[in-house]
């Protein structure tokens, strides 16, 4: 009869070398899939809030709704967002996806919109003065200008979509929330310690690399 | 469009509200859990930030802690808790989780608030021969409020969203409808119970504009 192993996976320790070693597949997979869920969110959200804050900003009326809109979305809970998208998606990747855009719209589409309504209209009655149409008045002068603003609405948005990702366990795409999820089941310490630590370095990271994009894009507010 | 109208008749079913885990006790505990941590996360955060703000120090830390709660997963600090020595202790993990999610906007925007105060009033203060507990009493917390209790409603939705999640780590309230529905695989209870959640969220974000709308104007920060 062998004795069993007295190692740390055995005795449920908290931070455990042998779990790196030996579930490194499950985390590195788990990882890619939670850095996937985020991307693909905050790129859609990102898509999404564009158009609603330009027609926010050039339409007066439209502002309050889309304001009043994403405000509402972002009150709901998490959970209740996922359960309530789960008729129309069903448990799938999509439903996580869905749910993160209605997030990260609040988020961006202020931030835009704030960015948009800063620019002065001096500016923008000097360019219109250079002859620019509206298309280039927008491309060339006003969204430049709406970056900073813009990029702080960014990295709140991807920083919360890195955290939000791991409700998505209660469907079964939750990343590094899967881990957690079932390594809450089996009371599985090492799992859970080692996939809360890697979200939380994720959302670092993803908050460094977008502060050092937003540095390259607008080197004129650096100082 | 069969799923929402039999969501609609899981809502309707008085069976559904009534008895031990029916809609009413869970929105009891729901209500019970997200008052008593508001107090609670008050009662730690507010001093805090007050004296703080009062002196000027800490500032990066007041304010630093908001980004800090964003990047941490509410969900994965339930389930660290709950598997801590901590988690055979009844309902004390999600009381911990509540209070920790609800502490930084609490005392970011009462900290942001203190500092706020124009600096002119406070060395007028000061020159009218006002004490350090009289400036910020009398002075720095009156201009400070309405930001601070733009804290508080803030931190109150994040109650109410973090009192959800709880449910996925065994907690209760109204989160609990939604995974019992996800355990008995019945999308109507699920969305009965989002349903449930989202309306109790809005509700709750609700009556804090409507309070708002109706406070003094002091309180909103339209002193004239």
């Amino acid at each position: 009869m062998t004795a069993p192993p007295d190692d740390c996976l055995a005795r449920n320790d908290w931070i455990c070398g042998a779990y790196l070693s030996s579930r490194r597949e499950i985390l590195v997979d788990a990882v890619l899939q939670h850095l996937q869920l985020t991307v693909v969110s905050v790129l859609l959200g990102l898509l999404i809030a564009l158009p609603l804050a330009i027609a926010a900003r050039r339409w007066r009326w439209a502002a309050a709704p889309v304001l009043g809109l994403t405000t509402v979305l972002y009150t709901i809970p998490s959970l209740a967002m996922f359960s309530l998208l789960l008729p129309v998606y069903g448990l799938s990747a999509s439903l996580v996806i869905a749910g993160l855009v209605l997030y990260s719209l609040t988020l961006l589409v202020r931030n835009l919109l704030a960015g948009l309504r800063s620019v002065p209209e001096e500016t923008r009655r000097a360019a219109r003065g250079m002859g620019y149409g509206p298309v280039r008045l927008l491309l060339a002068v006003e969204l430049p200008l709406a970056l900073p603003a813009a990029m702080a609405g960014l990295r709140i948005a991807t920083v919360s979509a890195v955290s939000l990702v791991t409700v998505g366990a209660i469907v079964g795409h939750g990343g590094l929330g899967n881990l957690i999820y079932a390594g809450m089941n089996t009371y599985f310490k090492a799992q859970v310690l080692t996939a809360s630590v890697l979200c939380v370095v994720i959302a670092i990271a993803a908050d460094l690399l977008l502060l050092g994009a937003q540095r390259l894009l607008t080197p004129w507010t650096r100082v | 469009m069969n799923t929402l109208t039999a969501a609609w008749d899981w809502l309707t079913s008085a069976a559904h509200w009534n008895g031990d885990g029916g809609i009413w006790s869970r929105l009891g505990e729901h209500l019970f859990l997200t008052v008593v941590c508001l107090l609670l996360s008050c009662l730690i955060a507010l001093p805090i930030a007050l004296v703080l703000g009062h002196l000027g120090k800490g500032g990066a830390l007041a304010v630093n802690i908001s980004n800090v709660g964003r990047a941490v997963p509410t969900f994965a600090v339930l389930v660290l808790l709950l598997l801590t020595p901590l988690g055979t202790k009844g309902e004390w993990p999600t009381i911990i989780a509540l209070v920790l999610f609800a502490v930084p906007p609490l005392l970011t925007n009462a900290y942001v608030g203190m500092r706020g105060v124009d600096r002119d009033t406070v060395r007028a203060a000061k020159g009218m021969g006002m004490t350090g507990r009289q400036l910020m009493f009398h002075v720095e917390l009156p201009l400070a409020l309405p930001l601070i209790l733009t804290g508080v409603r803030i931190a109150a939705v994040q109650l109410v969203a973090t009192a959800t999640l709880a449910a996925l780590a065994g907690g209760g309230g109204l989160g609990r409808i939604i995974t019992a529905g996800f355990n008995l695989a019945s999308t109507p209870q699920v969305v009965a119970g989002a349903v449930l959640v989202a309306v109790f969220a809005l509700l709750v974000e609700g009556l804090f504009e409507v309070a708002q709308r109706l406070a003094p104007d002091w309180a909103r920060g339209r002193a004239g």
